[in-house]
């Protein structure tokens, strides 16, 4: 009988192959290693509770989630991701996944904002439902292509938002997005940093999030992966689900406009 | 109550090839939190699978394995439609079994 165990190590292991081959690219290293875990990509666990989480029943209105509708009409998930963030009659405003969510559980179930966003940023213990929920619905748009909207006055106010916020430089380093992610091949240490003008950039990073992090061995969504930014820029911790964060997602989204979305990804 | 696996396993030629994806957090026992209090061991200690009622594949897994365990192994002599029952027991003896059918 043949064995081939794999166990997917922590950031560790990225680290010691990246040394061994320093006269290789890092990222060919890293790309390999992707590739062998490919197969076990622990998201894949997130999107099985994800699913689960969608269709039970949560009290204190006894609703599944299975009624919310992300753009596409009631209970449609696939194709939703793509087209997200979008410009919602109901609540007239821009929502991003996320924040869309919230408002289901708030209005579908009958959950309180605290509940609803509860656990937003899982941790060993703590799982979070919204990373998992994240998680199913985005995988349901795998292979389709990124098709934001911007035709709606308010959809286009985010957009533009979010390009301001994109350039805007604050904080103690007097950092903005584009400090980091407008020039080619720029990086950080061994990190490559995505050029987010750049079409080809834009459609490789947004395609490939959410994203299981081997380093925190959580699923991690757009909302945290900006907000994680902002901490690395020194800026304040935006309050979960804001709507600035929604509007940076919509600058990048449109962005990627075209790229086919592959995620949830695995990354470092 | 431990969380599903994820178990896939498809025939090819002679061989059938599984693979095993594990919600688990694998705690060495080693690590400290925050506060510099010790997090309790929690990892898995046996893991097996069977075809049918043979078992296929009897493991030993310890501290070493990571977190979120991905498994992969082949194994000759099972037809399509078969069922793997795959279960794992952890060291405070929580336990799951999963079961799969070959495609």
């Amino acid at each position: 009988m043949k064995l081939f165990l794999q166990s997917i190590f922590t950031a560790y292991l990225i680290h010691l192959s990246v040394f061994a081959f320093a006269e290789n690219s890092s990222t060919d290293e890293i790309a390999k290693y992707r590739e062998l875990l490919a197969d076990g990509n622990p998201a894949e666990l997130w999107e099985m509770r994800g699913e689960e989480l969608w269709k039970k029943k949560v009290a204190p209105k006894g609703a599944s989630l299975e009624q919310c509708d992300l753009g596409k009409g009631p209970g449609v998930v696939k194709g939703a991701y793509v087209e997200l963030p979008r410009y919602f009659k109901d609540v007239n405003k821009v929502m991003d996944l996320e924040q869309r969510l919230i408002q289901c559980r708030k209005t579908l179930q009958g959950l309180t904002h605290e509940q609803a966003t509860k656990a937003h940023y899982g941790s060993a213990g703590n799982p979070s439902d919204i990373e998992a929920l994240v998680a199913y619905i985005s995988a349901e748009s795998r292979g389709m292509k990124m098709a934001v909207s911007t035709k709606h006055p308010l959809e286009k106010e985010a957009y533009e938002v979010g390009k301001k916020f994109f350039f805007y430089r604050a904080g103690s380093h007097d950092f903005s997005c584009a400090t980091c992610h407008s020039v080619d091949k720029q990086r950080i240490r061994l990190q490559e940093l995505p050029n987010l003008l750049n079409k080809e950039d834009a459609q490789k990073s947004y395609t490939t999030w959410p994203a299981y992090r081997v380093s925190q061995g959580e699923v991690r969504t757009m909302q945290h992966r900006l907000t994680d930014c902002m901490r690395q820029q020194r800026l304040p911790e935006p309050i979960y689900a804001s709507d600035t964060v929604t509007a940076l997602i919509m600058f990048l989204a449109k962005g990627a406009e075209g790229g086919v979305y592959d995620a949830p990804a695995l990354k470092r | 109550m431990a969380d599903p696996m994820r178990i896939r396993a498809a025939l090819s030629g002679d061989k059938v090839e599984v693979k095993i994806l594990i919600r688990h957090d694998m705690e060495t026992g080693l690590r400290k939190d925050t506060e510099g209090k010790v997090i309790p061991a929690h990892f898995i200690k046996t893991l097996t699978a069977k075809y049918e009622d043979r078992v296929v594949l009897d493991t030993v897994m310890g501290i070493a394995v990571s977190k979120d365990p991905f498994l992969s192994f082949k194994f000759k002599g099972a037809e399509k439609g078969g069922k793997i029952t795959v279960t794992w027991v952890d060291n405070i003896g929580d336990t799951r079994t999963d079961v799969a059918v070959i495609s």
